[in-house]
């Protein structure tokens, strides 16, 4: 059986220029009446209040964090849980310490508030 | 100059050209994309290297968490702070100079191996497979079963120090 | 004739093949042009479905509000999504002032070419699909990061508040609801010892893995639910918040393509939920009766059991997001890491120590104690877990101090009788 990855890698070339054709089509079709006031940034109809650039609050970046830590342990345990039905019965148990090590540290994160919505 | 060759001077090229353009943008969320494309060069690596394994997770955990990370970092900062200055600084020259000298250098020294970079990794045994043979790796005691829970305590340790220095010291 | 019931894509990849060599094109040239024809063909399907779904959502959402949904183009308003679709192609493409042009044009690109992705690994029946990859799962929550990033991409591009606010809390989300689904993901890989999807189906051969772990199911399906941005985790579209979020300065066919990939995204997330949990293919196990066995297991059944699975948890989802109202961002976070993510990987825990002690019993006779005690030790957990929040709800409503209205409207009440 040929290499799946060669699908893959072809259905990736071929998917990312399929949306492009409506695009393009739209592009060719459409009117182009470019107007001071309809390129101006939508407020609700009103006219902008200051410019377009919000307190970028730091929760986003706690939460980015902590979601982050969380993903590089899922994906060891993706391994771990392949093999499970061929390993002996001690492997369960050294990937239930390994998930609750990390369970302690979101008990720290949620102690210490950090995943609050401040 | 087979299909492999092709798609791996195609990736490299990619990952240069990614590379450079990360650090010459001048707009930073234009750097934090083209890291994600540099990263995306390397998951295609990995699949030249049969590491379909590593690819995903390399997409998954680098351009889906640490890139999107790179730009809410960089959303931190305001619209209107790009780099207006130039480039380069006044000794360019010199540092052209050194860096044609060290690609000469390594050049010279990867050619004394001779012949030893022209062939393609050996193929991995016929019945093995790989992903299940990472699983057994993972947990078992003549492998690598404690830098598995150690790795985990890293983690705790990362996410611990995150903590600390991110909240509010009241 | 034989190889057309049970193997048809083998059957014309074959014919196409003597054909281009016999015109004298090598080997392995010919082999990449058939695929991408046949790549071309997977993708005209899902965008014909996606077509429908237009339709279908619709349809659905006017009957849960009492009315009655398109019915003037086509039978049945059948036809509506063709002048939908013209309608946007020929509306003007309108570029905000300010807004980052390469980085606007590209973000619904990427938005439904990662869902576009996503149907390289579907398998439709035991011989229908389009890669068999050895990491399929992994390659679903790959897709749902580029998707991620097409989101932030759209948010800052635009050169909006609302669109940038939007953005962000929609990926906040979106990434935190991945831990749940990542753990719940999980769970099809204990039992089915596998991480490729057509694996996965035919270990579900025996007893669906629904049956074997109907929390994990639950989980999978609001973290999905999360995942899409659709109702009630739909921040992004707070029309009475945000309006429209980032989709704000998307005109014509670009807000088109945002909002054909949402909604194809979350019929492939319907699929994936029959395809991991229900079964895929099976169809409810009428093969396994004598005689039909034949007609079942041909990969025509197989494809309309699991676009028909697809289609009715599209439908739930659908039920879900015009039932509950939206969840705001706070609550949705606590939910997520509070209770969600824990809970997860609890129910993962158990479920890989009752799996490993029991699973000597599942392929014998015996097998009623697998199933059993695979199910018992989720409702187990369900019900530790309704216990705990009951408590904690009590707690919360013995704190809360006594509304004073309410105290003057107990007291003439004590007097009348």
């Amino acid at each position: 059986m040929q290499n799946p990855w060669l699908y893959i890698g072809l259905f990736l070339v071929v998917g990312a220029i399929i949306p492009v054709v409506p695009i393009v089509f739209s592009a060719l079709i459409s009117p182009k009446k470019p107007n001071k006031i309809k390129q101006s940034t939508y407020e609700c109809g009103m006219e902008t209040v200051g410019d377009s650039w919000v307190q970028f609050r730091a929760d986003y970046y706690i939460f980015a964090l902590v979601f982050l830590v969380f993903d590089v342990e899922t994906v060891f345990l993706f391994p771990w849980a392949l093999s499970l039905k061929a390993l002996p019965i001690f492997a369960v148990f050294e990937g239930v310490l390994f998930i609750m090590i990390l369970i302690v540290g979101l008990v720290y994160t949620w102690r210490k508030g950090m995943l609050e919505w401040a | 100059m087979d299909a492999t060759q092709v798609i791996f001077i195609v990736s490299a090229a990619l990952i240069v050209v990614s590379a450079l353009m990360v650090v010459t943008s001048r707009n930073l969320v234009h750097a934090a994309l083209w890291l994600i494309s540099a990263l995306f060069g390397v998951a295609i690596l990995y699949v030249l290297l049969e590491a379909g394994f590593l690819a995903v997770v390399q997409v998954v955990v680098y351009i889906g968490a640490i890139a999107i990370m790179f730009i809410f970092a960089v959303m931190l900062t305001r619209r209107d702070m790009l780099d207006k200055g130039p480039q380069v600084n006044a000794s360019w020259p010199v540092a052209l100079g050194l860096c044609l000298l060290t690609f000469v250098g390594l050049g010279f020294l990867l050619s004394r191996f001779g012949d030893k970079f022209s062939h393609l990794p050996g193929a991995l045994p016929p019945n093995l497979d790989p992903l299940l043979a990472l699983g057994n790796a993972l947990v078992s005691p003549q492998a690598f079963v404690l830098p598995f829970e150690v790795a985990s305590v890293l983690l705790l340790a990362a996410l611990v120090g995150a903590v600390y220095v991110a909240r509010n010291h009241k | 004739m034989d190889l057309f019931l049970t193997d048809p894509i083998k059957m014309v990849y074959d014919w196409l093949m003597q054909l281009l060599t016999g015109w004298g094109l090598p080997g392995a040239v010919a082999n990449v042009l058939l695929i991408l024809v046949g790549i071309v063909v997977l993708i005209i399907v899902a965008m014909t479905i996606d077509i429908m779904l237009v339709w279908l959502e619709r349809k659905v959402v006017a009957r849960f509000q009492g009315r009655l949904g398109p019915n003037r183009v086509g039978l049945f308003g059948l036809l509506q999504p063709i002048p939908d679709i013209i309608k946007l192609i020929i509306k003007e493409d309108i570029t905000p002032t300010g807004a980052d042009k390469v980085v606007f044009n590209m973000a619904p690109i990427l938005s439904l070419a990662s869902v576009i992705f996503l149907w390289a690994v579907i398998p439709l029946a035991a011989t229908v699909y389009g890669a068999d990859l050895n990491v399929g799962l992994l390659y679903l929550v790959a897709a749902g990061a580029l998707g991620t990033l097409s989101i932030i991409m759209a948010g800052w591009a635009s050169n909006n508040k609302y669109a940038v606010l939007g953005a962000y809390r929609q990926v906040a989300t979106m990434l935190s609801f991945e831990i749940p689904m990542i753990a719940a993901l999980l769970i099809p890989t204990i039992l089915a010892s596998s991480l490729s999807l057509k694996t996965i189906t035919t270990a579900q051969g025996g007893v669906w893995f629904f049956w074997l772990s109907p929390l994990g199911a639950l989980i999978f399906l609001v973290a999905a639910i999360a995942e899409l941005g659709r109702s009630p985790f739909d921040l992004n579209e707070g029309e009475s918040e945000i309006v429209s979020g980032y989709h704000i300065e998307y005109t014509g066919m670009k807000f088109g393509l945002f909002f054909a990939g949402e909604l194809l995204h979350a019929f492939t997330f319907g699929a994936f939920i029959g395809i991991l949990f229900f079964g895929g293919w099976s169809f409810f196990g009428i093969e396994r009766i004598p005689g039909l066995g034949w007609m079942a297991s041909s990969p025509y059944f197989g494809a309309v059991a699991v676009l028909l699975k697809g289609v009715f948890f599209y439908w739930v989802i659908m039920w879900i997001k015009y039932t509950v109202p939206r969840i705001r961002i706070d609550h949705m976070l606590a939910f997520n890491w509070k209770f969600l993510t824990p809970l997860s990987f609890v129910l993962l825990m158990v479920t890989a120590m009752v799996n490993r002690l029991l699973q000597d019993f599942a392929n014998t006779p015996q097998w009623p104690i697998y199933v059993g005690g695979m199910f018992l030790s989720n409702i187990l957990i369900g019900w530790i877990t309704i216990e705990i929040l009951r408590v904690y709800g009590r707690k919360q409503k013995a704190k809360e101090p006594v509304h004073p209205a309410a105290k003057s409207v107990a007291a003439p009440s004590a007097g009348h009788h």
